[in-house]
Formats: C-alpha cells, sequence, structure tokens
C-alpha cells in the first residue's frame, strides 16, 4: 500500500513537469508580441525594452523557461497586465469560488445519480431503466451554456425567483452559504453544471451496481433469505469504491471545465478569470490559471486514486 | 422474419433463437441486422441526415439571406410574418441563419474528429506496434496531455493562439488526438501479440504488411465507435468555443455564436434566444445515441 502511494505519487511528478512546459508554451502559441500587448501602441523603444528585461523576455528560451519554472514554484506567477495585481492571488480567489458551486454541483449529480442508477441496475431492462438511460444520455449531450441560459430565462425572466448573474451584493470575498440571498446566486449555476456529471455518474452507477447483481454471491444472499433491500445494500457496497472514483473524476472536470458556466452567470471563479483574461489578452494570467487549474486537476486524479486504492482492497495495483 | 440465422442471436433480438441455425453471417451482415431492429439508432441517425441535408442545401431551403440584417424587425417572435422563428438582434431571420449555422457547426464538429482520428490512430498504432521507447515517449507525452480537462485545453490553445474557425479546428483537434492515440495504443498492443501476428512475422511479412494486414483491421472497430462518440462532444466544445468568442467569427451563422450574442436579449425574446442551443442539442443527442447504437450492434467493448 504504502509503496503503491510513493510509486503514485512519484508518477504524478513528470506529469506536473509536462504540464508547466504546456502552460510556458503557451506564451508562445499567442501571436505577436506580449511586451507590445502591454503597452500603448504609441510607447517607446526604450519601454519596450525595458519592459521586456522586467519580465525576462530577452532571454534564450530553456532560460526563460526554468526562471519562470523557479518564480512558479514559489508561487510568483507574474502580475495580471490589466489589474498589475500578483496572478496567484487572482487565480486563488477565484478557485475558491470555482470549487464552491462545481462541489454543490457534484454533490447534487452524485446523490440524484446514485438514487436513480441503483433504481436502473436493479430493474435492467424495465421501463425506469430506460428512463434512467434516456436522461442519463441527455445529460452528457445538452449543452450546458444554453442549459444555464434556459434555466435563467425561467427562473429568473418568467419567474422572477432566482437572480440572473453574479455573487450578491457582498460580491466574492465573504461568501457564505449558510445565507440565502448569497446562496441563491449559486443555484442556477450549481443546477446548470450538475447536468454532465449527472449523466456520466448514473451512467456509471447503472453499469457497476448491474454488474455486481449479476455476481453469484447475490444469489447466495438471496437463498439465505435475505431481504431484497438487504441484497441490494450488499451491490451497492461492492461498487461504491468505482462510484465514487468516478464523482472524483468528475469534480476535477469540473473545476478545470467551468468556464462557459461562469461566463453565462458571471459567476466570479477562475472560468471566468480565464475569459476576461481571454477577452483583454491578459496573457500571464490565461497561464497562470491553466498552470492552477490543470495541477488541480492532476492532484485531484491522484488523490481519487489513492482514495480508491484504500477504500477498496481488491484493487492491487502493480 | 424468415432469414433467421446464427447471427442474429448476438443482439438484444431473443425472439427468433429457437428455429435452427440456416447459415451463418459474417460480422457486417450481423452487425447490419442489429441495426436494422435498433429504431431508437435508425431514428436518430435519419435526424443526423436531415440536418446533414439541410446544412448542405442552405441556400435551397432558407427562405432569406442569413446575413440580411434589418433594423425594423430586430429581435421579433417566433411567427412573426414571414419570419417563422422569428429574428435575431439585428434583424436577420432565425431559421435562415439556423439552417446555414449548421454547417459550421458540422465543420466544426467533424473536421477536429476525423483529423485527430487519423493522426491519434497512427500515433497510437505506432506506439503499440513498435512498443519499447517510442511507446513511452508517445504515451508519456499523451499523458500530459491528459493532466487537462477538455474543456480547459482547448480554451488554452484557442484562448491564447485567438479567436478564429482555423485556431478552433486546431485546438480541438490537439484535444482529440491524445484519447484515441491511447485506444489504438491499447488495441494494437494487444493484436500484436496474437499468434497470427507472430505466424506473419514467421512467413516472413513485411512489417508494414502486418500492420495493413492484421493488425489495422483489429484497431478500426474500437477507434472508429471512440471516435464516433467524439463527434457530439465535438459539437459541444466548438459551439462552446465559438460562445466564448473563439471559434467562428460574426457574422457567419453558428449556433454557439449565436447562442452568445443572443444571450443579451433573454428579456425582450427569451425563446428565440433558446433556439440555437435547442439545435446544438437536437444534434449533439443524435450523434451520442447513433453512436452508442453502432457501439452494441458493433459489439466493441472500450
Amino acid at each position: 500500500m504504502w509503496a503503491y502511494t510513493a510509486r503514485r505519487i512519484l508518477y504524478a511528478v513528470p506529469i506536473a513537469i509536462g504540464v508547466t512546459v504546456i502552460c510556458f508554451g503557451l506564451v508562445y502559441l499567442a501571436p505577436g508580441d506580449p511586451v507590445q500587448m502591454l503597452l500603448p501602441p504609441d510607447a517607446s523603444q526604450a519601454d519596450v525594452e525595458f519592459l521586456k528585461k522586467l519580465y525576462g523576455f530577452d532571454q534564450p528560451i530553456p532560460i526563460q523557461y526554468f526562471k519562470w519554472l523557479a518564480r512558479a514554484v514559489t508561487g510568483d506567477l507574474g502580475t495580471s497586465l490589466q489589474t498589475s495585481r500578483p496572478v496567484l492571488g487572482e487565480v486563488s480567489r477565484a478557485l475558491s469560488n470555482t470549487v464552491i458551486i462545481s462541489l454543490g454541483a457534484v454533490i447534487l449529480a452524485f446523490s440524484l445519480a446514485f438514487v436513480f442508477g441503483t433504481t436502473a441496475a436493479y430493474f435492467v431492462g424495465r421501463p425506469i431503466d430506460r428512463v434512467v438511460t434516456g436522461i442519463s444520455v441527455i445529460g452528457v449531450s445538452v449543452p450546458n451554456y444554453w442549459l444555464g441560459i434556459v434555466l435563467i430565462i425561467v427562473f429568473s425572466v418568467e419567474l422572477g425567483v432566482l437572480p440572473a448573474t453574479g455573487m450578491g451584493s457582498n460580491g466574492s470575498d465573504d461568501f457564505t452559504l449558510t445565507s440565502w440571498n448569497q446562496l441563491k446566486y449559486a443555484i442556477l449555476p450549481i443546477i446548470t453544471l450538475s447536468m454532465v456529471p449527472l449523466g456520466i455518474i448514473m451512467r456509471s452507477t447503472r453499469a457497476a451496481v448491474a454488474e455486481v447483481l449479476a455476481h453469484d454471491f447475490v444469489q447466495t444472499l438471496r437463498a439465505k433469505g435475505l431481504s431484497e433491500l438487504s441484497v441490494l445494500r450488499h451491490a451497492v457496497r461492492n461498487a461504491l469504491p468505482q462510484i465514487l472514483a468516478v464523482m472524483g473524476l468528475q469534480f476535477g472536470y469540473l473545476v478545470g471545465g467551468s468556464i462557459l458556466i461562469e461566463t453565462i452567470f458571471t459567476w466570479p471563479g477562475t472560468g471566468f478569470l480565464l475569459s476576461k483574461a481571454i477577452l483583454t489578452r491578459d496573457i500571464p494570467v490565461l497561464q497562470g490559471a491553466i498552470l492552477v487549474l490543470a495541477l488541480c486537476f492532476v492532484a485531484t486524479n491522484l488523490v481519487v486514486d489513492l482514495l480508491q486504492t484504500a477504500v477498496d482492497p481488491r484493487i492491487k495495483r502493480a | 422474419m424468415t432469414d433467421v440465422t446464427v447471427g442474429s442471436n448476438l443482439g438484444s433480438n431473443l425472439l427468433v433463437d429457437d428455429a435452427p441455425a440456416l447459415k451463418v453471417r459474417g460480422y457486417w451482415a450481423t452487425v447490419a441486422n442489429r441495426l436494422r431492429y435498433d429504431y431508437v439508432t435508425l431514428f436518430f441517425a435519419a435526424v443526423i441526415v436531415l440536418i446533414v441535408l439541410a446544412a448542405m442545401c442552405a441556400p435551397l431551403l432558407a427562405p432569406f439571406d442569413p446575413l440580411k440584417t434589418s433594423m425594423v424587425y430586430r429581435l421579433k417572435p417566433v411567427g412573426f410574418r414571414n419570419f417563422l422563428l422569428g429574428t435575431d438582434e439585428l434583424g436577420r431571420d432565425m431559421l435562415s441563419r439556423l439552417i446555414y449555422g449548421g454547417r459550421m457547426s458540422l465543420l466544426m464538429g467533424l473536421v477536429p474528429v476525423v483529423t485527430a482520428t487519423i493522426l491519434g490512430g497512427m500515433l497510437g498504432v505506432i506506439a503499440g506496434f513498435l512498443g519499447g521507447r517510442t511507446n513511452m515517449l508517445i504515451m508519456r507525452t499523451v499523458d500530459i496531455f491528459y493532466a487537462f480537462p477538455s474543456v480547459l485545453l482547448a480554451v488554452a490553445i484557442s484562448g491564447t493562439m485567438g479567436g478564429g474557425m482555423a485556431n478552433g479546428l486546431i485546438a480541438l483537434t490537439l484535444v482529440f488526438i491524445p484519447p484515441l492515440c491511447r485506444i489504438a495504443e491499447t488495441a494494437t498492443t494487444q493484436v500484436r501479440n496474437l499468434d497470427f501476428v507472430e505466424a506473419a512475422r514467421a512467413s516472413g511479412a513485411p512489417t508494414w504488411s502486418i500492420v495493413v494486414h492484421h493488425v489495422l483491421g483489429n484497431v478500426l472497430a474500437p477507434v472508429f465507435i471512440y471516435a464516433s462518440s467524439l463527434i457530439s462532444v465535438a459539437i459541444l466544445l466548438a459551439a462552446g468555443l465559438s460562445f466564448l468568442g473563439l471559434g467562428v467569427e460574426p457574422p457567419t451563422p453558428d449556433w454557439g455564436l449565436m447562442l452568445s450574442t443572443l444571450r443579451q436579449a433573454i428579456y425582450v425574446q427569451p425563446y428565440v434566444c433558446a433556439l440555437p442551443g435547442v439545435a446544438i442539442f437536437i444534434t449533439s443527442l443524435s450523434f451520442n445515441l447513433v453512436s452508442d447504437g453502432l457501439r452494441q450492434a458493433m459489439d466493441v467493448r472500450i
């Protein structure tokens, strides 16, 4: 177990390094000179040179990478070209907001998916199973940015019961889920974000539970006279580690991929930060946010893997 | 149902199994037979054909010029005069724009998947067949791209390169290469060690011939099925990029872009604004269901 844990963590290191190389390389994908974008068009050549030195754009690329990496490791991801504030601060503030709605969405998705997926697995081939399978296909096929707009139309425009955008009058700094006045801003984003994980978790729950129910030991349980509910409980316990792993991965996808939903609801998370950075061509913020999000995703995968091994002793990893 | 065969009882169709086997069907005949009774797949395949036809024949079908603006007829409701589905924020006919918009959305959905299937499939077969260091190099690089959620990777690439359709296509292609490469590599590695490959090698067949005749046939099915399931993802992602202003540029009609610009008008014409999303939804749902149906009919496990 410990050997596996150590190996799995070591395996994540080259991936993390690869992620930094890609994020660093993003700057070179950008057309034009980032220095020019920082300055007004009529800036003097001296200003350009000064900024080039300041940001280190005048050195060979490998040196630039290692310098950038050394700074990134110490938490210095540069300064936003727009706000002149440190990128790391902006990203981490936004990240907590993204985690709020992603966590909410994945919990909502899991609760629904677990109940319906298990029911479908128990009644394989019956109408209820067809309905659940249908819902899960819809969940992964629906453009969730469109669903967000539809929800705004229904709940904000037509019914007027929930706010359409933003994060409440207090802004993002002291957001609490206990106060309805703030919580109501998170409801529509959470529902919208939960659609894709709902479809995927539901599908895997159905598959996992149905697979366990087909095992011989289930017949033994029935033969010794257990009630159907207890049989189902046994099946679910066997399938749960696998389902939780899927849920963990979905959480990672939500945190990394919330850009569209946050743009629609102007929810001040990392996605919204990214879309603002794209619009204003704020390359340091773009780079920093992508780096942090990708590393979060690597970390989530790692934790999910380790937890799954810890919870389910049957998984013997090579 | 007179042509009862052995092949047909592999599917879910259990009604005809009691009859004696008359002849053994080939693989593709079996697949076709399974599909013939899969009405859901057939229906949504027909929907896809209709959407593709509509996009191809857009100039014939569209009642108006999709680019013709009108200050008088801005944001009119569904069914207003000749505008069957209303008009957008610049007074352009929604129905015409939706028909034309299918062109961009299908293009942005299909081109990256096809390109990535060819490139990723090739990389995967090379990695799987050669093994050793080449495999290490290719597959570990692929692992790095797996560290990015697909939306984030697409946004990262097209966001830094700037908007425009070409950059969007490149971004989406890069997003889909890693998963396809992995599928192809797994399938190739499995086939490589089978006896018939060994036999071919022993009888002196050159490597390219082994790959073409023995490996590809076994790799194509899983790669093809996986690629078909990516089309729906590609359409959603492409429309998402356009929605963020990173894909197709205005005034070209594109479902994602239309959704994005009409978003400002939800308080004026909420139902008209939701229409482009309906088009995206139906298209992506159809591709998803047809892909599922094909997977079941071809009996491929990924």
